[in-house]
């Protein structure tokens, strides 16, 4: 199967580890936290304040703030802007993620 | 020796960087300024630097004018008579009228953090935001793999990355076509494009559409590609509910009749793990706003120059009206132009821009045409149920907006946020916006934000102290 890594003939420096909820996952130089999360399986990563339901990109450009996410105790982050590096630890944002 | 004139120009999408090359090559110093890391925009988004890729044209069209885009900057770059600013959030664009210190201030945040501040002067500011999709709600729209259209396309344009393996291609609007084609050859199954607009809509711009025959050869182009892909297109077809209880599962879509509504009984449930959806786009004017530029509707009104009504403001692009990537280019031309012999303390030539001014009025035209036949259904709402959420952020409901309007009256946008909250989280109100005055039967208006982006308390505390220039 194509992907659109071999599509665009993308050969990015070796994987590296980062972690989410303290699993370990592969990412990519140059990949968005919403990259690197979409290649791993994982299409939510944040419950919303009022309804603890779950959300993840939505507008993939940084207007909607859906993907928000913490990433080194930084809540509120937008993952579809963030790119990674090693060992960034990614967590799933509930609510404000201000830990109400 | 005297001080060349400098132009800040917002935004390094197709418009900016024509402006940015116009302008630089007639002797203006300009700074480009854009939120990305790399420039492009949204047409030209470019991958990560470091994903390395060796074929990005493999996602694009019309690569040639985006490498004669790259080449007239970086040959600007290089006279040092431009410079690029990445990485830069504008969030507001200040006018100072002090004598002697007139021009204006572009403060920006800088990276992915967006913490630390930066102030960019110039004489005149260009602005070319751009513009960002139009999504209207509908049961199930706020699940995990439910994703804009265009943001599909910028995923996978500017990370490589796609959501699932099946994917539906849904609403109304020329993006729909790249997306649903770019993402069959990067390897997703698009199980179905379904298109509300009526055929019969093309059939009364006929005369309009096939002005454009660069335009129809690339429909063709698309409609070529998803056959090679075997996607099955469902016109005159719309969305009207996603399913599935933490992701994505299916969606059922359904037929529309001549008025616009559902046809009872013809709903068909698609398997997906995917769903791309947009019914247009609008434009990013809060900057524009900001500097009191008077707009035309949700549109930064302009002259045949492109200059607003504000002194030293120009604008250019989808910030001006939507009408797609090549539109943008004659605009950001004649700006750029424009800017640059005002900046000198003369009138332009327009006979130097005759060939941008002829494309930009075809194009426009075009676009009014495009912007009619590609309508949301006539009666969207009716598929928004009282307990759909139409405010993503505030998780505000289709019936807290009805309520708001039927039980407490009230009547326009401002009103139904002060009583629903719909608007007044983090986006505010960007995607929710049309829904809302959908729902609420009001217009749709500017909606007057102080600011482009979040600042954080601390850079608005300490913002305008500096008085060193940044040069
Ligand atoms: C997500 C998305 C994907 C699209 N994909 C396609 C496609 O595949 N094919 C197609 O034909 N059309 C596409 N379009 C339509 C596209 O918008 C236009 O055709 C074209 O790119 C418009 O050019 P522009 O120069 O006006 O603006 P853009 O290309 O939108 O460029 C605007 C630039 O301004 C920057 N910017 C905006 N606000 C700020 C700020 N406050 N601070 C700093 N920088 C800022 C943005 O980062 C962007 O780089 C897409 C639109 C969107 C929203
Ligand atoms: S997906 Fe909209 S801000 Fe990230």
């Amino acid at each position: 199967m194509s992907s659109p890594l071999d599509l665009a003939r993308a050969r990015p420096g070796p994987a590296f580890t980062v972690t989410l909820d303290g699993r370990e996952i592969q990412a990519l130089p140059g990949q968005t936290v919403a990259a690197a999360l979409w290649a791993a399986g994982v299409t939510s990563w944040r419950t919303t304040r009022g309804g603890a339901r779950p959300r993840g990109i939505f507008c993939g450009i940084g207007v909607c703030f859906d993907c928000l996410v913490t990433v080194n105790d930084r809540p509120n982050r937008r993952a579809c802007l963030v790119p990674l590096h090693p060992g960034d630890a990614i967590r799933t944002q509930e609510g404000t993620g201000h830990d109400d | 020796m005297t001080e060349r004139p400098s132009l800040a120009v917002i935004g390094a999408g197709p418009a900016g960087l024509a402006a940015t090359v116009a302008a630089a090559a007639l002797g203006v110093r300009v700074t480009l300024l854009d939120s990305a890391a790399e420039a492009g925009g949204q047409f030209y988004r470019q991958p990560a630097a470091a994903l390395r890729a060796g074929r990005p044209q493999a996602l694009h069209h019309q690569w040639r004018t985006w490498e004669g885009l790259r080449g007239g900057l970086d040959a600007q770059v290089a006279a040092g008579t431009a410079r690029h600013l990445t990485d830069h959030h504008v969030w507001l664009v200040e006018r100072r009228t002090s004598p002697g210190a007139e021009g204006f201030t572009v403060h920006a945040l800088l990276g992915p953090e967006q913490e630390k501040p930066v102030e960019v002067r110039a004489d005149a500011v260009l602005l070319a935001t751009g513009g960002y999709e139009k999504v209207l709600p509908f049961p199930g729209w706020t699940l995990p793999g439910v994703v804009a259209a265009g943001g599909a396309q910028a995923m996978l344009k500017g990370a490589l990355a796609v959501s699932g393996r099946t994917a539906v291609v849904a609403g109304t609007g020329p993006l729909l076509l790249p997306v649903a084609t770019v993402l069959a050859a990067a390897g997703v199954r698009v199980a179905a494009l379904v298109e509300s607009a009526d055929p019969k809509a093309f059939v009364r711009h006929s005369r309009a559409l096939a002005a454009q025959p660069g335009k129809a050869a690339e429909g063709a182009r698309y409609a070529a590609g998803l056959l090679r892909h075997r996607v099955r297109t469902l016109v005159h077809h719309t969305v009207i509910e996603a399913h599935g209880t933490e992701r994505l599962e299916a969606v059922t879509v359904a037929a529309l009749d001549s008025t616009g509504r559902v046809r009872p009984g013809t709903g068909r449930r698609i398997p997906c793990d995917t769903l791309a959806v947009g019914h247009g786009m609008l434009p990013h004017t809060d900057l524009a706003e900001t500097l009191g530029c008077r707009l035309d509707g949700l549109d930064v009104q302009v002259d045949d120059e492109q200059r607003t009504d504000v002194p030293g403001v120009w604008a250019a692009g989808e910030t001006t009206g939507i009408g797609g990537a090549a539109l943008s280019l004659a605009e950001g031309h004649v700006a750029g132009r424009s800017a640059a012999a005002r900046l000198h303390g003369t009138a332009p030539d327009p006979r130097a821009w005759t060939a941008a001014a002829k494309s930009r009025a075809r194009l426009r035209e075009f676009a009014a045409a495009l912007d009619d036949v590609y309508a949301p259904p006539a009666h969207w709402t009716d598929q928004v149920t009282d307990d759909t959420v139409v405010c993503r952020c505030e998780e505000v409901t289709g019936g807290a907006v009805r309520e708001a309007v039927t039980e407490l009256g009230a009547g326009d946008l401002r009103t139904v946020k002060l009583l629903t909250r719909a608007g007044m989280g983090w986006c505010q109100g960007r995607v929710c916006g049309p829904a809302v005055a959908g729902l609420a039967g009001c217009a749709l208006t500017p909606s007057r934000r102080p600011f482009a982006l979040p600042v954080p308390l601390g850079v608005l505390a300490h913002a305008g102290e500096s008085e060193n220039d940044d040069q």
